[in-house]
């Protein structure tokens, strides 16, 4: 049985209300609660970054692994704001954790999925037999232009997760990608922000992909939506997750648990790994998890878990995600908010 | 005149965001659908209205590549802009050239590709006056605004009846099998819309489109010898006024509508009260109230109530816009005047299905460029 053994997450306390970014830039605030379906979203510390972010979740699923760090064979951190442009994130990570120097560590990078991308990997290297432990991370600080549609969203926050083959909490039972090139949302070089192409990030990219790695999930693994407990979408807002799902035959009442963008913004590549987080919480042994992210550029990657008799006794061992998310939250306001983000420019 | 001309056949792609189609795929569909349909074996000559190509999609030279992909070359090929009126330009360009007897066969298109990620805002403002106007940070919506707010206070035109105009254009949209936005709006949905520019709000502005459409013209004696159904074109007019609002006389009222519709009534030797149905440019729903006022169907002010009290719906005194206007059908810019000329032709032939306007003879068609810098009008007649 090969799966997740340890999960984290980790998301700032910090919060801003969409109606205060609404105010700021003249728009409707009810028009973006009611289209968007957001709520507030989360705002990273002025000390904090994709790989504090990463670090906490990674302590985490640790704590929940209950392994010897050491014996952890690789670690993938997946985000579309590590820190550095050419320097790895997971390299702090594996000295803060106590994990190496005999490890294999790299960054990813693919929008929005690039933690399931870490998680996959992570996965598949433990299948593959090369080692009995691989971490696969998402996290981001994401990034969106003041002023953008995008600045709703873009929130921070992340999840990890370490596969193995003993003590599995949740078997990993199928996975299926799907790919194609298209350009719905990038960032280039020197460029702070990324642009996206309006509603075609929509209907030919989100939907397309998530409908179709879905579809190709079910049909691999010969089940129907009603075969699971649970469902996660990658969730850039709170309406989009909700459409796919329902579109592929999914109830609100399966999504409802995983179903976290309203109050947590997007997460970016910490997105669909945070709601699979929030559902591992609430899970009892036998549940099946339907699970695709979305990646813009673009793909998305499917997986299908089912959770064993090990997972209640790991949950109380690292806090949960919706104490987090519901919990200890501090409100800024849009100078406050602008300030952490660093959107403010200072003399040296 | 030299001699009469007749349009013989139509094309038209669904309007929308056709996120797998270009530029050319989308004329060349309109274009291959017109061919088609008229029964015709070639095109002696090609007209294309298309407004801000090189903007949009960074193309230019437009004449010379769709008569390439459209596999013509080397008949000429000529790209006709007019702003939002490019179309009705490109078609009046057409008419004259087979009514002067230099062309036999003769296609008139227009086509729009604005969903590939320019901004579309930007590159439709450059349609008004970039040194008084846009430089001031102006924009369409603002404009018209200024002459909703102007023709509110002057005329007591109220904000229900503004959004009259969007729900009835939508409801003819939901018929048609092509529009953009098929679905039907109510008053309240029009009123409570997303603010856009005091007092338009979203669902009274024409959305952002892709979408092509083309027609083909020949002499009224060659459309005879093809035994197939035409319809003649009877009047074709054009005018301009000033690039910039300010520059008017009135903010409440579109001289080139009123100077071009004389034309066109004088040309066709009829008034206003002889047109059965009319095709208008309702880029914004105030747009549609005072160009049914200048066109001469409802004395001056009376537009809103008009449109209120259902007299340019399908089966009232004059209905407008049968084929969901603008607003409903979309505005792929450069298609836009040519699809006007489509839905004549349709209604005038009988092929118009449930929104057909019963005992149709005359229908007229009104291109605007600009905030009515320019308009080209044509008036069309069922044989």
């Amino acid at each position: 049985m090969i799966g997740i053994v340890g999960y984290g997450s980790y998301l700032p306390r910090y919060r801003i209300k969409v109606d205060l970014i609404a105010k700021q830039w003249g728009a409707d605030p009810e028009a973006i609660k009611r289209g968007l379906m957001l709520y507030e979203k989360t705002i990273p510390g002025l000390d904090e970054d994709t790989i504090t972010i990463s670090v906490e979740a990674a302590r985490y699923a640790l704590q929940r692994a209950g392994i010897n760090p050491q014996k952890i064979g690789a670690v993938y951190i997946g985000s579309e704001s590590h820190p550095y442009a050419v320097k790895p994130s997971a390299t702090i990570l594996i000295d803060a954790l106590g994990i190496g120097p005999h490890v294999h560590v790299a960054s990813y990078e693919f929008a929005c999925k690039a933690g399931t991308e870490a998680m996959y990997v992570a996965y598949s290297l433990v299948k593959a037999g090369e080692m009995d432990y691989a971490m696969g991370i998402g996290a981001d600080t994401s990034q969106g232009a003041p002023g953008d549609a995008l600045e709703y969203s873009a929130s921070a926050g992340g999840s990890a997760f370490i596969m193995g083959k003993e003590k599995v909490v949740a078997e990993i039972l199928f996975t299926h990608s799907y790919t194609s090139d298209t350009p719905d949302f990038w960032r280039r070089e020197h460029e702070f922000y990324p642009r996206h192409a309006g509603r075609f990030t929509g209907e030919p990219a989100y939907f397309k992909h998530i409908h179709n790695a879905g579809l190709s999930l079910l049909e691999k693994s010969g089940s129907k939506p009603s075969d699971f407990q649970f469902a996660v979408f990658h969730m850039p807002n709170g309406k989009f997750p909700q459409e796919a799902g329902k579109k592929l035959g999914f109830s609100k009442e399966q999504m409802e648990a995983g179903w976290i963008s309203p109050w947590m913004g997007n997460t970016y590549s910490g997105s669909s790994p945070t709601g699979l987080s929030a559902v591992l919480d609430v899970t009892k042994p036998g549940d099946k998890i339907f699970m695709v992210s979305f990646g813009s550029g673009a793909g998305s990657d499917g997986f299908i878990f089912q959770v064993t008799d090990e997972i209640q006794k790991v949950k109380a061992l690292a806090p949960k995600l919706r104490d987090m998310l519901d919990n200890d939250k501090i409100y800024l306001d849009y100078g406050q908010y602008a300030k952490f983000r660093k959107k403010i420019i200072l003399n040296e | 005149m030299l001699r009469d001309v007749a349009v013989i056949g139509v094309g038209i792609t669904k309007f929308g965001e056709l996120w797998k189609k270009s530029l050319r795929d989308i004329f060349v569909e309109a274009s291959l659908k017109a061919i088609e349909n008229s029964g015709v074996d070639h095109i002696d000559s090609m007209y294309v209205g298309t407004m801000t190509s090189g903007l949009f999609v960074g193309q230019e030279h437009i004449g010379a590549v769709m008569a390439d992909y459209l596999g013509v070359a080397p008949v000429p090929a000529t790209r006709v802009e007019s702003a939002c009126a490019s179309g009705g330009a490109a078609f009046r360009s057409a008419f004259f050239e087979v009514a002067s007897g230099h062309s036999e066969i003769v296609l008139a298109g227009g086509v729009e590709k604005m969903t590939d990620g320019a901004d579309v805002t930007d590159a439709l403002a450059t349609a008004a006056d970039q040194e008084y106007e846009v430089y001031q940070g102006i924009t369409f919506p603002g404009l018209y605004a200024m002459i909703a707010r102007a023709h509110m206070h002057q005329y007591k035109t109220t904000r229900e009846q503004l959004a009259h105009v969007a729900v009835k254009n939508h409801k003819n949209g939901s018929m048609n099998p092509n529009a953009q936005f098929r679905s039907t709006v109510t008053l309240e949905q029009v009123i409570k819309a997303t603010m856009v520019a005091d007092p338009l709000r979203l669902l009274d502005c024409s959305p952002v489109s892709d979408g092509g459409a083309a027609v083909i013209l020949c002499s009224v004696d060659y459309a005879k010898k093809l035994k197939k159904p035409f319809v003649k074109v009877i009047a074709s007019a054009q005018s301009s006024d000033t690039i910039a609002l300010h520059s008017r006389d009135s903010l409440t009222e579109l001289k080139c509508v009123k100077v071009a519709a004389e034309k066109a009534f004088k040309q066709s030797g009829l008034k206003p009260s002889d047109i059965n149905f009319a095709e208008v440019h309702d880029c914004f729903t105030i747009a549609e109230i005072v160009v049914t006022e200048d066109l001469g169907f409802f004395e001056k002010g009376k537009g809103g109530e008009a449109v209120e009290n259902g007299l340019t719906a399908i089966g009232g005194k004059i209905p407008i816009n049968t084929g969901g206007g603008l607003k409903s059908k979309g505005h792929p810019v450069g298609a836009t005047g040519i699809a006007q000329i489509i839905e004549l032709y349709e209604q005038l032939t009988g092929n118009s299905g449930e929104r057909q306007v019963k005992n149709a003879k005359y229908g007229l068609a009104q291109n605007m460029g600009g905030s009515g810098a320019s308009c080209v009008i044509h008036i069309l007649e069922a044989v």
